[in-house]
Formats: C-alpha cells, structure tokens, sequence
C-alpha cells in the first residue's frame, strides 16, 4: 500500500481550513481534516491515516483516535465502494423504512454492517438524518437518496453498478 | 393563506443566489441595521419582537444576547446551530438549501449587534452538500462587500465560516457544538459558566439556531412591534414546521402562530389530512424528545380548548395532558401505527446517540431499548411498563444536559398515554408480531368536567 500522503492540492484545503481559527486553535480542523483524508483515502479511517492527520494538524494520536471513534460518519473499518445508509428512526419507519432495509438486504444478500463480496456495496443503518418528509430515505456518498420504494432501490443499485464500470 | 416572514419569497427562481436574492428586497435589513440602527437598535427590536429560540428550547433571544460578556480585548464570537438532528426536524435543511442569502444576512445583523468579528456555521456532516451551497453564499456576499473589513464603510469586519459536524445528535446542544467545533468529541460541559460567558475557545459566544438569525432579518425590517402582530400572546411571529409521517403532504411550512393544531393537520394549505384517508392516532408535534399525544388530547386540550400551534398551547396541560412545539418537528402517526416500535425507535436513537459521560443516560437509555424491544418482540412482562417507567425517571433530571430528559419523556409520554397498548403487547404476545394494536380508543372524545359554579 503507498503511503499515506495528500496531494499538493489537498494540502493546500488543510492550510486554508486551519486558516479559518485563531492562531494555534488548529485542533479545530480535526473534523474537517477527518472528513477529507476519509473522502482521499478509500472511504474509511486507518490508524495510518489517523496518524498521518495527528501529525498534520500537530496533535498528539489519541486527540485523534477519542475523535474519529465518536462520531458515526467516521468508519474504521474498510467499506464497500458504495455505502447505503438507510434510517430507521420514527419518522422513517412509521413511513416503511423497515420494509427498504429488508428489501435492500435480500437484493444485496448481505446483512446489516456487511459488505458484499465483490466489496461493492456495504449496508449500514443510520439514525435520523433530517429527511424526515420525504421518507424512506438513505445517504449515497454526498447526496440523500428520498422517498425509497423497491423499484427506486433497483434504480440506485444499477446506477452505482453502472458507475462502477 | 397564512402570512410569512421567512419562506415568502422561498420559490422565487434563483432567490439561492446574490443577485436575485438582493433584487427582492435582500440585505435591505442588513443596510438598515448597519448604517442606521447600530447594535443597541438592533437588539431593542429583538427583545421587542419576542422572538424566541427555534431549535426547539424557546429562550427568548434577545435576553440571551444581552447576557454577552464583554471583556476588554476579547473577541466574541457568534455561532449558527445547524446541527438539525432533531428526529422529525428538516426545516434549517430547506432554509439552508434554499434561501442560504436569508441565514448570511442573519448572521451579518447579529454578529454586528453581539460585536462578532467572525461567525461559525455548524452544520451537520450528514447535509454534505449543504456547505457548497452556503460557502458560494458566503463569496457572493463577500464579493459584494458585505462581508469581510469595513462593511458599508462603518467599520464592522466579519467572516463567516462553515464546518461540518460528523453524526452526533448530541452536537446540538450548544456546549457540545463548542466542543466539536475545537476539534473534539462531543461531551456537553457542565454549566455554568455558560458560552455567554465562557464559550468557543473560552471567549463569550453566543449559539443561536438557523431560523433564530434569519427570523432577525425581518424583525429588523419591519420592526418587532409588527412581528408580535404575527402571533398569539408569548409566541410572536411565525415558525417553520416540518411536517412528516402519514400526512398527505410532507414538507416544510411556515405558519403564522395563530392556527389550530386541527388546522394545520387537515386544510389542504399544509398537511392535507391523513394519507390513504386513515384516522389520525397520535402525533409528535415538536420532534422526537417531546411527549406524543393521542388524537383527542391533541386537537383539543384536557380543558376542551382548541388546541394551537403556539408554545403556550401546546404546552397546555404540562406533560400530564399536553406536549411542547419544540423543534417543529411535526410527526403524525396514523391509526395502523404502533406506539411501541415508534417508542423503540427513539430509545435506540438516544442510545445511539448518548455521549456516555453520564451513567443515568448511558446505561438508561440502552435499558430503555432492551425493555421496549422485549415488549415489542412479545417477550415482555406486565412488570416491564413499570420498570420503563422507573428508568426514565431516574434518567430524567439526573444528567449533565438535556439529552437524558430528551430520552426520557417520549418514553414517560407513550406509557402515560398508551399505556394499554403497552399491556395489549405483554398480553398477546403472539398478535402483537403480526398486528398492531390499532387506532383503539385513542380518539375518542374526553369528557370535559363542568367548570364548577363560581360564587
């Protein structure tokens, strides 16, 4: 595996989001440091990756690990090239969400949390994502996928396949 | 048709962008408080406008302005809560999305009127294309000189900034936002001292939600005698509600706080009634924390009153016979709907959502869960309600912030209301897989008692 280094390009976001705090409050870039070494590096945080971080924004490792283990967007384990986050909170399930997610698994054959073999798809529930009105819903990379039926599920599942070739 | 102060010119093609924004009537506010009203003016008609804090607790912001320490040669910072997490609540999301030049100015009013040189948007990490669209926002504005040094020659420099949260419920509470936003993990602070005093990076800040600053934007430009117009009693102005569940129309709406809850649920300019025309069961009306009522406490009060879309009204009964306008996450549940799983579904929600620093919230709502999920697999006992009961009251009051209450009362709220529903479950343990209890006896008209003869 290479190492973990950005590009010149994503070096420059880091200088110009650490810019935005008082001087050495850079620790306040944590987050949105996590979030682009998590879009750079496969989708997912590894300890390298969580070191390389710690010594970009010149933090100790630990001030890293305490933060990228509590927040649920973070993932630290290797995920599938698409992610479907589906919610399952109330407003979601009143509106058939459990039925989705049920539909989701046995199209994909996989579980909750699992990844298909061809490490193409990964299946996570999530809790409540302000979608609310326009439910079921899940979370596609940057984008919300709304008002989920079978045949949309179909639709997204053939469009990332797509994508993939 | 109801009148709107946020949302009126919201579909107008291209309002998401300067020129158009600014063509309608934009930073006309912004100009006004700037060049002529100065802060005192400013916050004046905020406190005269009554507006109270939209993410859900109703503080009355200009008191909380006024609290701002201003300690010589520190700066102040103002910071926007757009950490919208609030099961039921999407309206910041649609604000944002939409009309983000309303929040910008909001923000640029505020900020001049607390004296913030630079102002943080927190938002949260799921709405990941929401800061493209804020960001452009921001340079619009900047490029057009209202933002950035000497704002309209008076002097004012402001930045604003947006970060991104990373899912955490718990980071819309206010001292949890602080503390993620210094780049950790989101543990609310034990208060006092309060971010008025002591907030980001140990300065006074204060954190007010997204409709709170862009509801300034027309207090400003009408003034706050005219906005207590919009209104009934305490509750000036309008609110945004999001309404969900089995409605016929989802969506966001702003109301002028004058309608009945009646109203709001069936005239064809909101809700439009119950989808597949079911009977409405119970509903949620401020999001996920506050108490769920049945459909005969929700229409009308315990008194027999007309039930209003206003924080008094909604409140009417405390949590013996009433609930709480909150967020504005409005959750309607039709008669096929079960009380339990919807129950479930929050204790899960707040257990996964639980910083863990408290024991009575860490440990209590995974109980909360455990016990819900028995009953509502037919694996629980009759004792099991009253054990739920005993968890939540020991949760309830017994933490550092408001995330334990938030736990406890949707749970406190379906055993007081629907406890029979509880029972139905424990009781037909093989039904309560395969159906639901119904719409039962939950919208049955409540006997009023005769107010007794005054002498």
């Amino acid at each position: 595996m290479a190492a973990i280094q950005f590009s010149e390009e994503k070096l420059n976001k880091v200088k110009e989001i650490v810019a935005r705090y008082p001087e050495g409050k850079q620790k306040s870039a944590l987050i949105p440091v996590l979030h682009l070494a998590q879009e750079e590096f496969d989708g997912w945080l590894s300890s390298d990756t969580m070191d390389y971080v710690a010594s970009l924004l010149q933090l100790k490792p630990i001030e890293v690990y305490e933060v990228a283990t509590f927040y649920s967007m973070f993932n630290l384990k290797p995920v599938g090239k698409f992610l479907f986050e589906v919610c399952q909170t109330g407003p979601c399930m009143v509106s058939g969400s459990d039925q989705i997610i049920d539909y989701i698994k046995n199209k994909l054959g996989i579980g909750v949390g699992e990844t298909t073999p061809d490490g193409m798809f990964t299946l996570k529930t999530v809790e409540c994502l302000g979608a609310c009105g326009y439910a079921p819903m899940m979370q596609l990379g940057k984008h919300f996928r709304e008002h989920l039926t079978p045949a949309r599920v179909d639709e997204i599942i053939a469009e990332c396949r797509a994508k993939a070739n | 048709m109801g009148r709107k102060l946020l949302l009126e010119k919201a579909h107008i093609e291209g309002i998401r962008y300067y020129d158009t924004y600014r063509s309608n009537g934009g930073y006309a506010a912004a100009e006004k408080a700037l060049k002529s009203m100065g802060p005192e003016g400013v916050l004046e008609e905020v406190k005269k406008s009554g507006l109270r804090g939209r993410g859900g607790a109703g503080f009355p912001t200009g008191m909380k302005w006024s609290f701002i320490a201003k300690p010589e040669g520190v700066p102040r910072y103002l910071v926007c809560n757009a950490d919208e997490s609030e099961p039921g609540t999407f309206k910041d999301r649609y604000l944002m999305e939409f009309i983000p030049h309303l929040l910008i100015e909001g923000l640029l009013i505020s900020s001049f009127t607390l004296g913030a040189n630079a102002a943080y948007i927190y938002i949260r990490g799921e709405y990941a294309w929401i800061p493209d669209i804020l960001e452009q926002a921001i340079a619009e504005a900047k490029n057009k000189g209202w933002l950035g040094k000497n704002i309209l020659g008076t002097g004012f420099d402001l930045e604003i900034y947006v970060q991104r949260g990373a899912g955490a419920y718990i980071c819309g509470e206010e001292t949890a936002l602080l503390e993620s936003l210094e780049g950790k993990r989101g543990n609310p602070r034990i208060k006092p001292p309060f971010p008025a005093v002591k907030g980001l990076w140990g300065c006074p800040t204060v954190v007010n939600n997204v409709e709170t600053l862009a509801a300034v934007v027309p207090i400003v430009n009408i003034g706050g005698d005219e906005y207590i117009k919009y209104g009934i009693g305490k509750s000036t102005g309008t609110k945004l509600i999001s309404a969900c569940g089995n409605i016929n129309k989802p969506g966001v709406y702003e109301i002028e706080m004058n309608i009945s809850v009646e109203e709001f649920i069936y005239s064809d300019e909101y809700c439009g009634g119950i989808k597949n025309g079911k009977r409405l069961k119970a509903c949620i009306p401020g999001g996920s924390s506050v108490p769920v009522l049945p459909a005969n406490l929700l229409l009308k009060t315990a008194k027999g009153e007309t039930r209003m879309m206003t924080y008094e009204s909604l409140n009417d009964g405390g949590f013996a016979t009433g609930s709480m306008l909150g967020s504005g996450g409005f959750i309607v549940m039709d008669e096929d709907q079960c009380i339990v799983r919807n129950t479930l579904t929050f204790a899960r929600f707040y257990h996964h959502e639980s910083c863990g620093q408290c024991s009575p919230c860490r440990e209590g709502t995974g109980w909360m869960k455990k016990v819900l999920h028995n009953i509502e697999y037919g694996k629980g006992k009759m004792s099991d309600i009253d054990l739920l009961w005993d968890i939540q009251r020991k949760i309830e009051g017994n933490t550092i912030c408001p995330l334990g209450d938030a736990a406890a009362w949707p749970v406190a709220a379906a055993i007081r209301h629907f406890r029979d529903e509880f029972e139905w479950h424990v009781k037909n343990p093989d039904e309560a897989l395969t159906r639901n209890f119904g719409l039962a006896h939950y919208a049955d008209p409540i006997p009023v008692p005769e107010p007794a003869a005054t002498v």
